[in-house]
């Protein structure tokens, strides 16, 4: 649990929760990213939370969103959505209705598209800032909310934002608490319809399960644990990567391209 | 004088006896409903004190003869002081006849006089202390009031003085033993303890006249789970059913549940007897300063201080998380100290069931609260996701028996024994005694099949760390599955799993049907293949070994014999350890305590690896993966040899004479060649 920090009263905090997806088995569950973000929103003291889906309703999606339920919510909106519906219109419709102050929001989705754009889309759609990869809120004073970010290898950068803000979360943030049962099956949905647009483009989509991409081997030439223990918590990958500034869009994507290429993304 | 006071007071105490008799009936009836047979329940009060409780009083010879002496003699004499004393029939043979109890009783309450001149630990002091003098007081002073009455003393012997003291002593004697046993004393246990045996939530414990009856009742209770708005488990006292907590008052408080408590020993805060008491405290109201026994061990204070925690009937057991460094009657951390070893069951003269109450309240900690320590939500999360403990891919349930071929059920429809692998399959470990087991199986040609993918955790975790919800989902999915073949038995090398197949699961089958096969132990299998002279040994390892008793092979399904059986045709030399049997001590591996990973001053697989290694054994033979697991992790201090964990099967395995003339044909050459491996 978080240190329960300075907090506005009354913060109006929304999480946009989706269904989850097992890495192993493909069965349901609750978004693990998504469920660090309710995770986040209960650390914080005197904040009205609201969970938000936007989806298909039926029995194995209910089940997986119960899961967030069980985290302590007698309730859970739902604009339901047909299936392969974009669901960015609804969402944006929805937040911009409630106008809560913070929506968190799991980096990216463990099914569907998984883009991880959908933040981003939405802060677009809606005028806010978005602060990805968060590890904190600490406080919310004035309508301005001072975070901490999750960089790579345990860094943290202080940010502070004006509300109201979107943000995301990563495996960086606290791990959810366990979903009782008890309260998630007692837990109710308060279904709305949201407007629908259909996503043509992603029903013309064939989606078939990834197949494991090769993976570069670490070569470790070490003589000593010394040397095997540094190599290992080392920075990955370091070196080799250049870092472009002042540099006009299309040269940085002609450099993304060909370091694609190199990597044999592209061919 | 004492002619019209002694009616007085017999008949006083008796109404005082009456009044407290139904305020203490009515803290029972706070717990929820259970519905049970009244009168029939009455009757069988006087078998089953007699033969069931005194058979588990027994064991102490010494403590069953004074209890024999002392309550036989109260009650006839109590019966008779009412007769002669209070309605004054104190002709012929009743006055003798009360001298003589009097004085039987009086005997018995000087051994448990001597018992507390210097008591064990176990033993509660405070009100306790008193209690043989109180038992003096009455029956001494029941004998000489009734020597005028039979006609040795003249009835005025001695004048008013010497009448108003021993008035007093009766009073005294009166007022501990007749309204004390339902005002709460010491002798609360006697009054609670018959109408719990008249009660009891598990009649199945008790022998009937007919015969044994089975005498085991170890299979948790279900859950409830239709109405979706209940509350699930036990979050106050009276959540309790009404006759578990008339239990609960039951408790004499002989410490006999902490004595053998691996969890105590271990200096985890756990002490059964304490928990009873507190639930006492809860159901009554109040705090847990009265406590006079042992508390609850502590890691950082050594002992944990009472009169810190206190409750109420409907306040909860536990406090809830979101009040910080909350006490209420109970830590969570008693609760999930405990491995369901059922070694407190098993001890305790007052048949009180320790396991249903803990994993009663473990049930609403996991459902309700979400609070499962430790691993403990992680291991809950992965059965949901995987059907096993340790989220493994459930499509690489077989991938250790890559080259066995192993017969699967879904091809072969129905064999003559359904080998149940358990989740041992993802275990390096455990996959070596698979092995073993197979090779054994196939040396006696056996017809066996495996279902492969198909199966499914059993549920044992998940259900003993509260999560009865997931446990239903397993049962019945494992139901399902197993309906769909026909075989004549399931053998399995968990005892785990062998009980919740053979006692738990009847609950969950559809209507209409019913599980219908035996469910066998591998080593009680083996010992019929044996005898059934399946099996060719070559007799000769010259090995002294101990054999450890898993909690629920013994204490849960009553199996101590075949394995030792096992061990006797295999020649090897057994040596039993102090605490074997029924009396076995766990190793720490039940009830997902290894999960949960309470912290206290040493281990509980140290301390049984500590009863191994007094036998001088060179090896413990086990016979389950759990136990094998949790001495495989012991580290032997320095200077200790090395003591070599084997599996049963194991045993058994190494043993088998391979000669050409004494092994049974192979069915083919890739089985002969799988069997090789496993010598290793
Ligand atoms: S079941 Fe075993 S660990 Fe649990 S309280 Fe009883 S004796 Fe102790
Ligand atoms: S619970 Fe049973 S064994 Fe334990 S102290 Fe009470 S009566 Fe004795």
């Amino acid at each position: 649990m978080q240190p329960e920090s300075a907090m506005t009263p009354g913060l109006e905090v929304t999480v946009l929760v989706s269904v989850g997806r097992h890495p192993l088995t493909g069965r349901a569950r609750r978004a693990d990213q998504d469920a660090r973000g309710v995770e986040l929103a209960r650390s914080f003291a005197d904040a009205q939370v609201r969970l938000l889906h936007a989806g298909m309703r039926d029995e194995s999606s209910e089940a997986a969103l119960r899961g967030y339920l069980g985290m302590g919510f007698t309730e859970l909106s739902l604009l339901e959505q047909p299936q392969g519906a974009d669901v960015l219109p609804a969402l944006a419709e929805a937040l911009d209705a409630t106008s809560p102050h913070l929506v968190i929001t799991g980096e990216r989705a463990e099914r569907g598209e998984g883009s991880g754009l959908l933040p981003y889309l939405l802060a677009e759609r809606l005028g806010w800032p978005l602060v990805s990869g968060l590890a904190a809120v600490e406080s919310v004073e004035d309508g301005v909310a001072t975070l901490l970010q999750a960089l790579p290898r345990g860094q943290r950068r202080r940010l502070k934002v004006r509300l109201p803000a979107i943000v995301t979360v990563d495996d960086a943030a606290p791990a959810p608490r366990q979903s009782a049962y008890g309260p998630a099956r007692r837990g109710a949905f308060e279904a709305t319809a949201g407007p629908v647009s259909v996503d043509d483009e992603w029903a013309a989509w064939h989606v078939q399960p990834a197949r494991q991409r090769p993976k570069r081997l670490k070569i470790v030439k070490a003589a000593s644990a010394r040397d095997r223990f540094k190599a290992a918590a080392a920075k990955a990958e370091g070196g080799s990567g250049q870092v472009l500034t002042d540099v006009t869009p299309t040269q940085g994507a002609e450099a993304i391209l060909t370091l694609l290429r190199e990597e044999d993304v592209l061919r | 004088m004492l002619d019209t006071l002694l009616p007085i007071l017999i008949f006083a105490a008796l109404a005082l006896a009456a009044v407290g008799a139904v305020r203490r009936i009515r803290l029972w009836r706070q717990g929820r409903p259970s519905p049970v047979p009244v009168l029939r329940g009455l009757a069988t009060v006087p078998r089953r004190y007699l033969v069931d409780l005194h058979h588990v009083v027994a064991r102490d010879k010494v403590m069953s003869n004074t209890h024999v002496a002392t309550a036989g003699g109260f009650v006839a004499a109590m019966g008779l002081a009412i007769v002669v004393h209070g309605l004054g029939l104190a002709e012929g043979v009743l006055g003798w006849l009360l001298l003589a109890v009097s004085a039987t009783m009086f005997a018995g309450s000087l051994f448990v006089a001597r018992r507390r001149r210097d008591p064990p630990a176990r033993l509660s002091k405070g009100p306790w202390m008193r209690l043989p003098k109180s038992l003096m007081a009455f029956s001494l002073g029941i004998f000489v009031v009734t020597l005028p009455a039979v006609g040795v003393l003249p009835a005025d012997a001695g004048g008013w003085l010497v009448a108003l003291v021993l008035a007093g002593v009766v009073a005294w004697g009166l007022a501990e033993l007749v309204f004390g046993m339902t005002w709460g004393g010491p002798m609360k246990h006697a009054f609670a303890g018959a109408l719990h045996l008249a009660f009891h939530r598990r009649p199945e414990r008790f022998s009937t006249k007919k015969g044994s009856g089975g005498n085991r009742s170890t299979g948790l209770k279900a859950l409830d789970l239709e109405d979706d708005q209940a509350p699930l488990g036990v979050e106050t006292p009276s959540d309790f059913t009404w006759n578990q907590l008339l239990g609960f008052d039951a408790c004499v408080q002989c410490g006999r549940c902490e004595a053998v408590c691996p969890a105590f020993a271990a200096g985890q805060p756990l002490n059964p007897k304490k928990l009873i008491q507190d639930m006492v405290v809860g159901m009554a109201g109040g705090s847990d300063a009265h406590y006079a026994g042992s508390p609850y061990p502590s890691p950082e204070r050594g002992d944990q201080p009472v009169g810190e925690h206190q409750g109420s009937p409907h306040g909860p057991i536990v406090a809830p998380a979101s009040t910080k460094d909350g006490k209420a009657l109970v830590d969570a951390e008693t609760l999930w100290s405990c491995t369901t070893c059922r070694a407190c069951v098993e001890e305790c003269p007052m048949m009180i069931e320790h396991v249903d109450a803990i994993v009663d309240m473990r049930r609403h900690l996991t459902l309700e609260e979400g609070a499962t320590p430790g691993k403990g939500a992680e291991v809950i999360d992965n059965l949901i996701a995987t059907d096993n403990p340790g989220g493994f891919d459930p499509g690489g349930r077989l991938n250790w028996a890559a080259d066995l071929e192993l017969p699967l059920m879904a091809d072969v429809e129905r064999a003559e024994v359904l080998l149940w692998l358990g989740d041992g399959v993802f275990d390096m470990r455990n996959q070596r005694t698979l092995r073993a087991l197979v090779k054994v199986l196939r040396a006696a040609g056996v017809d066996f099949a495996v279902l492969g993918n198909e199966e499914r955790d059993s549920g044992d975790v998940a259900r003993r760390l509260g999560d009865e919800a997931t446990f239903q989902s397993l049962a019945r999915r494992n139901i399902a599955t197993l309906s769909q073949y026909r075989f004549d038995c399931i053998v399995t090398c968990d005892p785990h799993s062998f009980h919740v197949l053979k006692n738990e699961y009847g609950a969950f089958y559809p209507e209409g049907q019913e599980s219908g096969y035996p469910v066998w132990h591998h080593s009680t299998f083996i010992n019929q293949l044996i005898e059934a002279g399946r099996l060719r040994l070559a007799p000769g390892q010259a090995a002294r070994v101990t054999y450890h008793d898993p909690c629920y092979l013994g204490r849960y399904n009553g199996e101590y014999e075949a394995p030792r059986a096992v061990l006797q045709a295999l020649g090897v030399e057994l040596v039993e350890m102090q605490r074997s049997g029924y009396r076995s001590r766990c190793c720490g591996g039940g009830g997902g305590a290894p999960v949960t990973d309470i912290p206290g001053k040493q281990r509980i697989p140290d301390m049984r690896m500590g009863d191994v290694r007094e036998t001088q054994a060179e090896q413990v033979v086990v016979g389950c993966p759990q136990c094998t697991a949790m001495f495989e992790g012991v580290v032997p201090s320095a200077g200790d040899e090395e003591v070599a964990v084997k599996d049963i099967a194991e045993m058994v395995a190494a043993a088998l004479d391979t000669t050409p003339e004494a092994a049974p044909a192979p069915r083919d050459a890739s089985t002969a060649q799988a069997t090789e491996e496993v010598m290793s």
